[in-house]
Parts: C-alpha cells; sequence; structure tokens
C-alpha cells in the first residue's frame, strides 16, 4: 500500500494547500457545421456542442467525487468562430448567440472560440468578425473571444493592433463595468489546444473531439518552498520541478480518465500554475516566498524565471503530451499576491511586462483607467506581442479600460476574475506610430527553414 | 475497484468499530489497514475493495460522510489512482 505520509500529503493538498483541477475543456471542430446560411450553421453548431458536450459536467462531478480532487470549471472550446462565420459578414452574432445557449445548455462555465487569426493579414470578412466582438461579448454571458495579431513566423500585423484597441476599449463600454474585456485576449504565437479561458480555442489543426485538461496549484507549490527556508535557489528549483510533477500527474489520471469516458482524444495538460483571489493559492506569494519582499522589486524577474522553467520540467516528465500555455501565470486580479503589490506600488505595468518576458503568457487581467487612449491600449499590446515575437514564445494581452475609474479607484470582477485596482499607464503618446499600420517583419531567427 | 478511506480526527474510542461496521455492512472488504496517532490526531487508513460489494463507491462515501460528522472525524474515500498517480512513477 502507499505510504500514510504520501496519502496524507495528497489529501493536504487539496484541503489546505487549495490543489485543484482548474478546467476539463473539451475542443470541437466546427467546420462540419458551416452551411449555406447564418442561421443554419447557428442550428448546427447549437446541435452539434449539446450533443458532443452532454455529458462534460456530469463526468467532471464523477471524476471529482471519485478521486477527491476538485474540478473547477468545465468549459468547451471550438474552432475559431470567424472561419464559421466568412460567407455571412454582418450576421456574426446568430453564430455568437448559438455558442453562448449552447453553453448554457450544457452546462459549462465557459465556451472560447470567438476568435481570428489575423498574425499576417485580414480578410474583409475577419475585418467584420472583428468589428462584431463587443457587441457580441455585451450579449452573451459565457462566450470568449480572442485574436491573434502576430507570430515569430509571420510578424506582427498592424493594422489588426491598431484595431483591437477600439476593440478593447468598446468591449470594456458596451459591458458597463468593463466585463467585456475580461472576456477578450490579444495573442502573439496562439496554441491550439489551450483549455484557459479567455484564449481557448479549438485549432484547425486539431481532430474532431478533445479533451484537454488545465490543472492548478500555487499553494502547492509555495508550501513546498516554505517548508525548506534555508534552501539554496538550487535546491528551491529542485523542489518546485518535483511538486509541479506531482501535481501534473493527477492531472494526467484525469485527462487519461475524461478522455476515455467523453468518447473523445486525449489532448494534453496544461500544467499551468493558475491562481484564485483566495488567500494561499497566490503565484505572487510564491516569488515572496522565495525572498521578495513584494512582488514587482528588483528580483522578481529572475524568481519568475526560475518558477516557470522548473514547472516546465517537472510537468514534462510526468505526461506524455504537456500542452497549451504550461508555465506561471500572472493575471493581477486574480491573484491575491499581486492584487495586493499592486496596491502598495511595487508592482507597475512596466514591471509586469518585464516579467511576461520569462513566464508563460502575458499583461493579464490589468485594469487601467477608462480614458486611455485607444492608441494606448494598442501600443501595450504591441510591445507584449514583441516580445512573443522575438522570444518565439506565446503572450497575450488582457487589459481592462474600466469606465469611469481612476488610478486609486477599485474594480470588483467577483469569482474567480476577482479584483483590481487601477494602474497608472504612461502618459506618453504612441498615437502616430500605431496610425501608421503595415506589418513588423518577422525576426531573422523566425525564418527558420 | 479498490480506494483509500482516511479517518483523520480526535482520538476516541470505537472509530475503528463504527468504520469496519459501515463497511461490513455493504460487504466492502478491507484489504490492508494501517492506524497511528500522529501529533495527537488519529490517523486511519485503509484499502478497500468493492469487488463483491452491495454499494458504489458514491453512495458508501455519501454514508461515510455522514458518519465521519457524526463521530467528529474526517473521512475521505477517493479511488487508490490518484495516490498511485501523484507518489509512484
Amino acid at each position: 500500500m502507499i505510504k500514510t505520509n504520501e496519502i496524507l500529503e495528497t489529501i493536504n493538498m487539496v484541503e489546505k494547500e487549495h490543489f485543484d483541477i482548474r478546467t476539463i475543456t473539451m475542443g470541437l471542430s466546427l467546420f462540419s457545421c458551416i452551411k449555406d446560411s447564418a442561421d443554419a450553421t447557428a442550428s448546427a453548431v447549437y446541435d452539434l456542442i449539446c450533443k458532443r458536450g452532454e455529458n462534460i459536467v456530469k463526468v467532471a462531478k464523477n471524476l471529482s467525487e471519485e478521486y477527491g480532487v476538485p474540478i473547477v470549471n468545465k468549459r468547451v472550446s471550438v474552432t475559431p468562430a470567424s472561419f464559421l462565420t466568412a460567407k455571412f459578414m454582418g450576421e456574426e452574432l446568430k453564430i455568437a448567440l448559438a455558442l453562448d445557449k449552447a453553453a448554457k445548455e450544457i452546462g459549462v462555465d465557459f465556451i472560447g472560440g470567438y476568435s481570428a487569426l489575423v498574425h499576417k493579414s485580414m480578410t474583409e470578412a475577419e475585418k467584420s468578425f472583428i468589428l462584431s466582438i463587443p457587441e457580441v461579448l455585451s450579449k452573451t454571458e459565457r462566450l470568449c473571444s480572442s485574436v491573434n495579431v502576430g507570430s515569430t513566423r509571420a510578424g506582427i500585423n498592424m493594422d489588426a493592433v491598431s484595431l483591437v484597441g477600439n476593440i478593447v476599449k468598446k468591449s470594456a463600454f458596451l459591458s458597463g463595468d468593463g466585463l467585456g474585456a475580461a472576456k477578450f485576449v490579444v495573442f502573439c504565437n496562439a496554441v491550439e489546444d489551450n483549455p484557459f479561458m479567455a484564449g481557448a480555442f479549438h485549432g484547425v489543426g486539431e481532430g474532431d473531439c478533445v479533451i484537454n485538461v488545465g490543472v492548478s496549484g500555487p499553494g502547492v507549490v509555495q508550501n513546498a518552498i516554505k517548508a525548506i527556508p534555508n534552501a539554496s535557489i538550487t535546491e528551491l528549483a529542485e523542489m518546485v520541478k518535483r511538486t509541479a510533477f506531482k501535481i501534473t500527474r493527477v492531472g494526467n489520471l484525469i485527462l487519461n480518465e475524461a478522455s476515455v469516458r467523453l468518447n473523445a482524444e486525449r489532448g494534453i495538460v496544461d500544467l499551468s500554475l493558475a491562481p484564485t483571489p483566495v488567500i494561499g493559492d497566490s503565484v505572487g506569494h510564491i516569488l515572496e516566498e522565495m525572498g521578495l519582499s513584494s512582488v514587482g522589486c528588483h528580483g522578481t524577474t529572475a524568481c519568475l524565471a526560475l518558477l516557470n522553467d522548473a514547472v516546465k520540467k517537472g510537468g514534462v516528465m510526468a505526461c506524455s503530451n504537456v500542452g497549451g500555455l504550461s508555465g506561471a501565470f500572472i493575471p493581477v486580479s486574480e491573484d491575491i499576491g499581486m492584487i495586493n503589490a499592486a496596491e502598495n506600488g511595487s508592482l507597475t505595468l512596466s514591471k509586469l511586462e518585464a516579467m511576461t518576458a520569462v513566464c508563460s503568457v502575458g499583461i493579464d487581467m490589468v485594469a487601467i483607467p477608462g480614458d486611455t487612449p485607444e492608441s494606448t491600449i494598442s501600443a501595450l499590446i504591441a510591445d507584449e506581442m514583441a516580445i512573443g515575437m522575438v522570444n518565439n514564445k506565446t503572450t497575450a494581452v488582457r487589459i481592462i479600460p474600466v469606465p469611469n475609474k481612476k488610478v486609486g479607484d477599485y474594480v470588483e470582477f467577483g469569482g474567480l476574475l476577482g479584483r483590481a485596482p487601477i494602474m497608472p499607464v504612461h502618459q506618453g503618446s504612441a498615437e502616430k506610430f500605431i496610425s501608421r499600420g503595415g506589418r513588423i517583419p518577422a525576426p531573422i531567427h523566425g525564418n527558420k527553414n | 475497484m479498490k480506494c483509500v478511506l482516511t479517518v483523520i480526527g480526535k482520538d476516541k474510542p470505537g472509530i475503528i468499530a463504527k468504520v469496519s461496521g459501515l463497511l461490513a455492512e455493504y460487504a466492502v472488504n478491507i484489504e490492508d489497514i494501517s492506524q497511528t496517532i500522529m501529533q495527537n490526531t488519529f490517523t486511519m487508513i485503509m484499502l478497500v475493495s468493492f469487488e463483491n460489494a452491495s454499494i458504489s463507491m458514491h453512495e458508501l462515501k455519501a454514508k461515510t460522510t455522514v458518519l465521519g460528522e457524526e463521530i467528529g472525524v474526517s473521512i475521505h474515500l477517493q479511488h487508490e489512482g490518484v495516490f498511485d498517480a501523484m507518489h509512484k512513477v
């Protein structure tokens, strides 16, 4: 039998350290749903999701009970919807409403894939699709949207960057409280098998129906580090690696079981450390446990680089198919350590930008003043995309210009999305730069053939 | 199917009797058992088999939760696979 201390360690991870499976995400190809009209397509989309996804909530509940590990979210990701709407410019909302309705019918928390891939250029249909995003996000509840505007192979589509600055702002304002923008992500090097929202979509290289699992467990890593207060950095890295291995093994188990029970292809485990606003579930606190007085001080980027790499190394050993974003997430409003650091002035947008060069995603869930110019939002996105493009990694921006709020105010999103202080942006203007349009050419090392 | 049943709480007479009595009632077989007092806390771990059981794991889980509340201990019932996955390479 397994040793007593190992059994207690596992129970402790769930009971006291907030270890959970953050999401089981079912990826569905919707190419077969494209019909002659938007109405017929919407109807086919609804039917397919309801048929394939009807058991996902039940299966997740059963798995959670059997293995004693909470499964927090059940989600669906679909083929980027811009492929479905290409023939129906101006009628995009019909498809969006069908996606949202299907999500509610099967009981999943979110559905992702109201997405477009425009990293090199944009078709007229894709432009129409992107312009529909703010209204779609204001009229749907569970639907999430993303746009890929750059890649290491293609460069950065600055026309799209300029456009999405406007989309971020409109999405925030149409929803009244900014929540619309919390459901919209801009990517560079977007991945096709990401189970996490708001950026999940089912890539065009994927099969009909696939299960991807996202784990979590910042609290487990923090406590593992706490247990060795005088360890060297080398020992810290080793401890994080071992802990990530254990966490990912459970993700792998759930992935195997869920894909069999849902008669779906076995996809990937995304071994990201996803925080929540609860105390003891914070990536920020892991970094502070390593020896920082407050996240954002000098040394933060180095600590995060260590953490991100050790998590990947431990996770890769634990699972035959690792994918998605896989690393440490640093969303400000969803992490109590990050919230506190933003409040006390230790964490700034500039430091966050530096951190994104070494972590798994990007500027995430950051609230900024509602009167921030669109060109400034586009410029912030361009900076983040450049980091992803040059470093050959995924970067993302999910930023919320909160209507009628200024620096010093707060915004409350509730649930997993948390709360955030409004952070200041640079006051200088990049309007001329953003208005030029065109494309930033791919870096020389993107040309690998 | 095999599960690990864990009982953690304040020590008192009759905990093992009550838990094993419940298992016997539904023909859930105890294959291995260990019990110890760790830092003043009663800790018992059982490996149980549902091979000939007259109850499903989900049903037993609900009953053990109720029993745990009655006798003031925390009872977990989990498929052994989660421990194998985490602690065996």
